[in-house]
């Protein structure tokens, strides 16, 4: 707990965001000319260390601004900071978690990790090393020689997870990443990205449509409004305490304060989403 | 069905093939003459005995050799070939664009046309064969290599340009692979248009290999020559196709239907 404050204290000392997203706008340009603007007018501010939750209605452009703080995605409008300098390119300071299976097929676990080394010109036999040291480290001690095909859903994600960790890179950006895994599965994985975040404090963005896991998770909830240009119509910080439990903190009365608050907000853009009639409700439903 | 079960039912159906043409063209029915009159269908005992006496003298293998290296040149050119010009065209959106109705066209050209010329233009050796084999192949395995680099899963992509992967790390750890993945899965049809590329190119004008010899025996009505020299082309075939096989199983090992093949 002193170490909590402590950190948490330094966090506020230290004034420059790791993310900060100015005045973003994001239009595309879609095939038959006309555009469509999914994003408009957001700032957002990512401290070092803090752990920050984006929720909003099924497409509402979350995964877009995630992508605009990769650098995979150049905003129409406005500008991405990085620790206070204008990001142009690919973010080389963020790892990036996808929902989809990113890992390259062809590789094996261990090769999958130890390949994050090679851009910053590690000898094989050193990346290899870290990359098993890895894998032991999500849980994955016996797998590093079975391709990706060979894991289930949840231990590819770990794989994934410790691809992106090896490079120890100093903003997470994650994507649904726990999307497509069963109930089970998705609580031990949130437990695990607590621990190795809690051992190495990163910025973190999450994108989630689940707002349970998003409070269980974070600092503080952002939320999305419907889109088109979905902007920010919420902004809350979670107190409750660290270290959590994906699984008990849920039973906390402080939790459901919190879920209610929020899904006040949220509610009224799922509502509008779905009015929309494009899109489903998300899930995470009145406690 | 198990293995042992599905082999005696494969043999089976070759057996049974095989006593039925016997039968049909040696046991009298009318005038005592059989069915089918073994001049111009042979029998199976004196194609075996025609395909024995061939091994044994030792002169098939040379027409064997012949159109096996044929066979190999003309797969290893095409597709060393198909890969670089596969790559270029996908990574390069103009030049595919610019080349496409010529490549098109030029693929949709019967090649059997081609065989004269190139029999004017590299002569009646290995090489004519080896090109006709060449331009079956390369479109081959350039249409498979270009989808291949077009259809790398765009996440897997993106997270190794996350990874902080070059271009050159990208050709090595994800194109490469993938384009690979697709040309494999494209192998059997490729060795096996190799093939057909020598035997017609030996076919239409050589002076050896085994189109040659089939061709040889046609022009003087030795029908049981001809069913010899494809029964040799069918061993040939089977064998050249297990040894794909077995490349492949070893290549592709990370993918899922093969490792459980293997496993």
């Amino acid at each position: 707990m002193a170490a909590t404050t402590a950190q948490l204290a330094s966090v506020a000392a230290t004034t420059r965001p790791a993310v900060h997203l100015r005045g973003v706008d994001i239009t595309f340009v879609l095939k038959d000319g006309a555009t469509h603007r999914a994003v408009h007018g957001i700032d957002l501010a990512v401290k070092p260390g803090e752990f920050v939750a984006i929720v909003g209605p099924t497409g509402c452009g979350k995964s877009t601004l995630l992508n605009a703080a990769a650098g995979l995605l150049k905003p129409s409008a406005g500008q991405v900071e990085i620790d206070g300098a204008a990001l142009s390119g690919l973010n080389a300071k963020a790892g990036y978690l996808f929902q989809a299976d990113a890992l390259m097929p062809w590789k094996t676990a261990v090769d999958n990790v130890a390949v994050a080394l090679e851009p910053q010109g590690v000898p094989r036999a050193e990346a290899l090393r870290r990359a098993r040291e890895w894998l032991a480290r999500v849980g994955l001690k016996g797998f590093a020689d079975r391709y990706p095909h060979m894991l289930s859903g949840g231990q590819r994600k770990r794989v994934a997870l410790a691809q992106m960790l090896i490079r120890d890179p100093q903003i997470l950006l994650m994507d649904e990443p726990f999307g497509p895994l069963d109930a089970q599965t998705r609580q031990i994985m949130g437990n695990l990205l607590l621990d190795l975040w809690a051992a190495n404090k990163k910025a973190v963005l999450f994108v989630t449509h689940d707002l349970e896991e998003a409070i269980a998770l974070a600092d503080r909830v952002v939320v999305m409004s419907a889109g088109p240009a979905a902007g920010i119509v919420g902004d809350y910080t979670v107190t409750l305490p660290r270290p959590r439990d994906i699984a008990e903190i849920r039973t906390e009365p402080a939790f459901h304060d919190i879920h209610k608050a929020i899904w006040a907000t949220l509610r009224v853009e799922v509502q509008k989403a779905y009015a929309q009639g494009e899109n489903l409700p998300v899930t995470g439903v009145q406690p | 069905m198990n293995r042992a079960n599905l082999l005696g039912l494969q043999i089976l159906v070759g057996v049974a093939s095989l006593v039925i043409w016997h039968l049909l063209t040696t046991v009298p029915v009318i005038d005592g003459k059989p069915l089918l009159p073994p001049f111009f269908f042979s029998t199976p005992l004196d194609v075996l005995e025609r395909t024995w006496k061939d091994f044994a003298s030792g002169e098939i293998w040379r027409h064997l050799g012949i159109t096996l290296l044929e066979t190999v040149l003309a797969f290893a050119i095409g597709a060393g070939a198909g890969i670089v010009v596969g790559f270029a065209f996908a990574r390069r959106a103009l030049l595919a664009a610019v080349f496409d109705p010529y490549v098109k066209a030029a693929n949709a050209l019967p090649r059997v046309v081609l065989a004269p010329i190139f029999a004017l233009w590299f002569g009646l050796g290995i090489w004519s064969k080896v090109a006709l084999g060449f331009t079956l192949v390369f479109f081959i395995v350039f249409f498979n290599v270009y989808q291949g680099v077009k259809e790398v899963s765009p996440t897997v992509l993106a997270n190794a340009r996350m990874l902080g992967m070059n271009e050159k790390q990208l050709m090595r750890h994800v194109y490469w692979p993938a384009a690979l993945t697709w040309m494999f899965s494209s192998l059997h049809t490729s060795v096996g248009f190799a093939l057909i590329g020598a035997v017609v190119g030996e076919y239409l004008g050589s002076a050896a290999g085994l189109g040659y010899k089939i061709h040889e025996a046609e022009s003087v009505f030795d029908v049981t020559g001809v069913f010899s020299g494809m029964l040799v082309l069918a061993i040939f075939v089977i064998l050249l196709d297990w040894f794909v096989t077995m490349i492949e199983n070893r290549l592709l090992v990370w993918r899922p239907d093969t490792a459980a093949r293997t496993t």
